[in-house]
């Protein structure tokens, strides 16, 4: 059982990873992570509502008639969702502003309700609480993977603090502004993509159509 | 299990006791941290108006500097006149501009900001030297953008006719484009710009193609954001409006100039 959870939490995280296998979660990955607080925020709303809401829809999952099984995932996740903006605006009000209407839009994140449906509607609570944190930590990893690039290489800085000094500001340091931009992301999930399929080949995927090779004397 | 699961008052009895549950729970969050979130918004107000007139530090304690520095008096927009009576902390001008009975409505030609209704009291910072002389007046500020109202303070000089800060605090403008009304380097263009002319009329405003400095004039202009044309419209009519009669105009005349 231990290891079985163990494995729950992990695969995840590399060998099946949200975002850069499953290829989702993608927008908000793009939106919040121009700076790493604002990723870290994110990544931790994330998994408090990921992990509770698959626990509780699993917790229900015997009791939810199929007819509104949907309706009935999304009512707990957006609740929880709404919770977890109520809680950052009261104890993170400057990053609660960053993060905008992206901690509201956790409801529509695709990984959640994945999840949902794909696990914990089959699956007890407590393995269902193990298998959202694997997800949320393999989310979380790619966030904070982007938030660390685009913040030191956009702006030079790590969680705020100046860590190489501008040029604009008389250091050494030129900025590329275009890190700050939301579709430097888009390159950047590309390069881990590539870098996470070298590490293990077995992700890639076999072409879906392989065009036949038709010699001259078949055609006639 | 005898109970039929696809049966539809099942289905009814399940959803309504799910709603019933979740909207407890949000409900009670939602007023559980309501206190501390008004405490939030209350100091990032403040530390807003501290920016605008270059007071605020980062970590500093914005409660003591505030109290110690700035005043917060509720006028009558009308007159220009102190309003006693009413709790300067507690009081959102924005939200009475809204309520029927505290705000007045505009007719479409007196609206050029597209606000709709003002407030029939609002909110002015006064924001004095160790001394007590007036350094600075604050005033709030809102007006129609391209996508929504976008709020700012403005900080005049005690002359009541130089800027001497601008803070866009919220709006909802094209990032990049619009949105560059909260980048600080454009709004150090406005330090130091007039907003009245001779007459008295408010004359501030932003043109395109840049401010020439030798050219009579330039003292009310701000260049304006390339790509929004829409968004320093907006920008131009809310300085328009809120530095006319129908705005702090009366107040000006009655305190800085007089």
């Amino acid at each position: 059982m231990a290891d079985n959870l163990k494995g729950l939490v992990k695969e995840p995280v590399f060998d099946n990873n949200p975002i850069i296998l499953q290829v989702l979660g993608i927008c908000s990955a793009l939106a919040v992570t121009a700076k790493l607080e604002t990723a870290l925020t994110m990544a931790a709303a994330f998994t408090a509502v990921c992990c509770l809401s698959s626990f509780f829809i699993s917790f229900l999952r015997n009791i939810t008639p199929s007819n509104i099984r949907i309706i009935v995932q999304m009512t707990i996740i957006a609740s929880l969702v709404v919770v977890a903006d109520q809680v950052l605006r009261a104890f993170l009000y400057d990053i609660a502003r960053q993060l905008s209407v992206f901690v509201g839009l956790i409801i529509t994140n695709c990984i959640i309700l994945g999840r949902a449906e794909a696990y914990a509607m089959k699956n007890p609570p407590i393995p269902s609480f193990f298998d959202a944190l694997g997800n949320s930590l393999g989310y979380s990893v790619i966030l904070v993977g982007l938030g660390v690039i685009r913040e030191l290489f956009g702006s030079g800085s790590l969680m705020g603090v100046q860590i190489f000094p501008l040029a604009s500001e008389g250091g050494w340091y030129v900025s590329n502004g275009m890190l700050l931009l939301p579709p430097s992301a888009f390159f950047l999930i590309g390069l881990f993509i590539w870098a996470v399929r070298t590490w293990k080949p077995e992700q890639v995927e076999k072409p879906d159509y392989q065009i036949h090779q038709v010699h001259r004397t078949e055609v006639l | 299990m005898a109970l039929n699961k696809e049966s539809r008052s099942y289905i009814f009895t399940m959803a309504v006791v799910l709603c019933i549950a979740c909207s407890i729970v949000v409900s009670g969050a939602a007023v559980s941290l309501r206190s501390q979130q008004e405490k939030n918004q209350l100091l990032d107000q403040r530390a807003n108006v501290l920016n605008v007139v270059g007071l605020y530090r980062k970590g500093m304690d914005v409660n003591e500097t505030f109290n110690k520095r700035i005043e917060t008096k509720v006028i009558d927009l009308d007159t220009g006149e102190e309003v006693s009576g009413v709790d300067p902390a507690a009081y959102d001008m924005f939200k009475a501009a809204k309520q029927s009975g505290s705000n007045v409505t505009l007719s479409s030609e007196q609206d050029i900001a597209g606000i709709g209704s003002i407030p029939k009291k609002a909110i002015v910072y006064v924001v004095r030297d160790p001394q007590g002389e007036v350094l600075n007046y604050v005033f709030p500020v809102a007006g129609y953008g391209l996508w929504s109202t976008m709020y700012a303070y403005v900080a005049v000089q005690a002359d009541g006719n130089t800027i001497d800060g601008i803070t866009f605090y919220d709006h909802g403008e094209t990032p990049g484009l619009g949105g560059e009304i909260s980048n600080p380097k454009w709004q150090q263009q406005w330090d130091g710009k007039e907003i009245y002319n001779e007459d008295g009329e408010p004359s501030f405003r932003l043109v395109k193609g840049g401010v020439e400095p030798q050219k009579p004039g330039s003292e009310h202009k701000v260049d304006a954001l390339s790509g929004a044309t829409l968004t320093s419209n907006g920008v131009t009519n809310l300085m328009q409006f809120w530095f006319s009669d129908m705005g702090y105009k009366s107040f000006i005349e009655r305190h800085a100039r007089g």
